[in-house]
């Protein structure tokens, strides 16, 4: 057993999960948001892929978003930020903010514009995933490729998995009482295909790939952005020495992650399992001695 | 120490929260947490009442202790919606997942409490009685404390933050709750340690408490604020008042079991508001982003200066 079975850095996650040397290499999503023209072919894709059934028709009042989150029949998200920005300011004139055409907000002739950010969200398939930790009845597991899906016929609905995962992702589908979240389209990676959402993306937002070679392109695209301004810029997720281990399917943000409604620094809930199991032993002997100590001395 | 401004602004996505809610039922869950504390530490009373000769106490700690492992059992079944669900848990034996650990404590513990409680009650198989009341007493103070890590191995704030704290507010709570049911059940000559017990449970429970209210940081808010901390705030209450009479309790039967209705109460009380301030902590994303962006801030301070 390594030191890394529970948070750290973790080249090989399959492996780690008893997978023979020779199974496929990690793969991931790569979401480049500063590309993301907010189509929703990603949501629609997968919908349409997974046999996914609607949660509600209900217009949000967040912009463009009526997704609202992640959720048990929703596997990617876009979120829509409108973000009201001064003229000259970096954002306003950051070379790739061409105008889409979209409806402006707003009195027309003000000084600012407005600013969208938009962003396809995702299960993470960490490294260390909080998620498939937690779950009893082992229905969460690590495939060859490194991802995390859930096995339906096996999921007892427990809800563990829920409020475990640090990004609120996986959630229970009502009415079905079994867990389900983005299982990478693990049907269609075995026959070789990408999944529906990269398929789908028309701006390659979405990119799919061998998660290291994800990696190098997303470093090259942050310094291409750099050059050219865009200083607010960043890489999320992309770190394997961040709390989950680093995740398989990352970003680039051009905004600080919790605008997207992502978490800033968000840490594998069972990295400090060892410590509660100290803490729970150390209070039952308490509890246990403060009963005995009940029993000592007079007989009454 | 930095103090954290609660009043700062702090940006979302339009206020949703971050983390899903917990999905577990109410009052399934706060109950099933509650009586699995109440069993533990009744079984472990019945017990040493059954070693220093306080027949009557032993075998009424016997039955709380199956009734309570029963009812939790069926507590947890309900919020599965089937109990075919519960056997699914126990397909697997997963160390990391507190929930199987709890299930292998719970199965067995529940089967010997039931054994030994039917077998003092019936009068069969006297011997296996007393073994299977010697095993679960044995196994009993893992019950009171292996809840605690199930809330605390979440993302969720408020009680993952109070992962030291939470195991000893429930180990003096569950303490506090056997004593209490032992001074309802079992008449004053022979409740002398359950009288002990429920005073020094309380003292252990709020002694607890008091560290998460005294902890920094913004989690913290969640157990004084709204529903979970008027519930709490009673549950204290409560938890003094049941201490207090059961100081007076060996003189009279009534007051024993007034004091020890107190403390019942107290401890689901206990149980719910934990539950409830969880809930208001994930879905309120400020409890999630503040400490967050605080800790992050902080490292990108000190990565800045080497
Ligand atoms: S993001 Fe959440 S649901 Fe996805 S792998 Fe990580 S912990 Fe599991
Ligand atoms: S709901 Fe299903 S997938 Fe989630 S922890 Fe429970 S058994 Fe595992």
């Amino acid at each position: 057993m390594t030191d890394n079975r529970l948070s750290g850095p973790l080249a090989d996650p399959a492996g780690d999960a008893g997978y023979p040397a020779d199974h496929p290499e990690r793969v991931g999503f790569f979401t480049d948001t500063s590309v993301c023209i907010g189509c929703k072919a990603c949501e629609v894709a997968c919908k349409q892929w997974n046999l996914l059934p609607e949660d509600g028709v209900e217009l949000t009042g967040m912009s463009y978003d009526n997704t609202g989150a992640l959720g048990a029949s929703t596997w990617r998200h876009v979120a829509f930020i409108e973000q009201h920005v001064e003229n000259g300011s970096a954002a306003a004139t950051a070379p790739e903010s061409v105008d889409l055409g979209m409806p402006g907000m707003g009195p027309s002739g003000g000084d600012g514009s407005v600013r969208w950010l938009m962003s396809s969200d995702v299960c993470k398939h960490c490294t260390h995933a909080a998620c498939l930790d937690v779950c009893p009845t082992g229905a969460l597991f690590r495939t060859e490729y490194g991802t995390v899906v859930v096995q339906d016929d096996v999921c007892n609905g427990c809800g563990y998995c829920v409020p475990a995962c640090p990004y609120g992702v996986i959630d229970i589908r009502p009415g079905d009482g079994g867990a389900f979240k983005c299982t990478m389209c693990y049907d269609r990676q075995g026959a070789g295909l990408a999944p529906a959402c990269a398929t789908a993306c028309p701006t390659e937002s979405i990119q799919y790939g061998p998660l290291e070679e994800l990696r190098e392109r997303a470093a090259a695209r942050v310094d291409e952005l750099h050059a050219q301004g865009v200083t607010e810029a960043r890489l999320y997720g992309h770190e394997p020495d961040d709390g989950v281990g680093g995740d398989g399917a990352f970003f680039l943000l051009l905004d600080e992650p919790e605008v997207y409604g992502l978490p800033p620094d968000p840490v594998v809930t069972t990295r400090d399992l060892p410590s509660m199991w100290r803490c729970a032993a150390a209070a039952a002997a308490t509890g246990a001695a403060l009963v005995a100590g009940c029993f000592l001395g007079r007989k009454k | 120490m930095t103090e954290v401004d609660t009043s700062a602004d702090f940006r979302s996505y339009y206020g949703k929260p971050v983390l899903k809610e917990p999905v577990w039922k109410v009052p399934d869950v706060p109950a099933y947490l509650y009586m699995g504390g109440l069993a533990g530490s009744s079984s472990t009373m019945a017990l040493l009442a059954e070693l220093t000769g306080r027949p009557t106490l032993a075998r009424n700690g016997r039955i709380t202790a199956a009734v309570g492992a029963t009812a939790s059992v069926v507590a947890l079944v309900h919020d599965l919606g089937r109990p075919t669900r519960f056997l699914n848990m126990l397909r697997v034996f997963k160390p990391t997942s507190p929930l199987s650990v709890g299930s292998w404590i719970l199965a067995p513990f529940s089967a010997l409490a039931g054994a030994a409680a039917a077998s003092d009650v019936t009068g069969y198989l006297p011997t296996l009685g007393r073994l299977s009341a010697g095993v679960a007493g044995v196994i009993a103070p893992a019950m009171t404390t292996y809840t605690a890590v199930l809330l605390s191995d979440t993302a969720v704030p408020a009680w993952h933050e109070m992962h030291r704290e939470l195991p000893f507010v429930f180990a003096g709570s569950a303490v506090a709750s056997a004593g209490g049911m032992g001074m309802i059940t079992t008449p004053v000559a022979q409740a002398g340690p359950a009288r002990r017990m429920a005073v020094a449970g309380s003292a252990l429970e709020l002694a607890a408490t008091e560290r998460i209210h005294r902890r920094e940081g913004i989690v913290g808010e969640v157990y004084e604020k709204g529903r979970a901390g008027k519930v709490l705030r009673m549950a204290k209450a409560l938890t003094v008042a049941g201490a207090a009479t059961a100081l007076l309790a060996g003189r009279s039967r009534t007051i024993a079991v007034a004091s020890g209705l107190c403390l019942t109460v107290a401890g689901v009380a206990t149980r719910y508001g934990v539950f409830a301030a969880g809930r208001v902590s994930a879905r309120d994303p400020r409890y999630t982003i503040v400490p967050q962006r605080e800790r992050k801030s902080a490292e990108e301070r000190l990565g800045a200066m080497d």
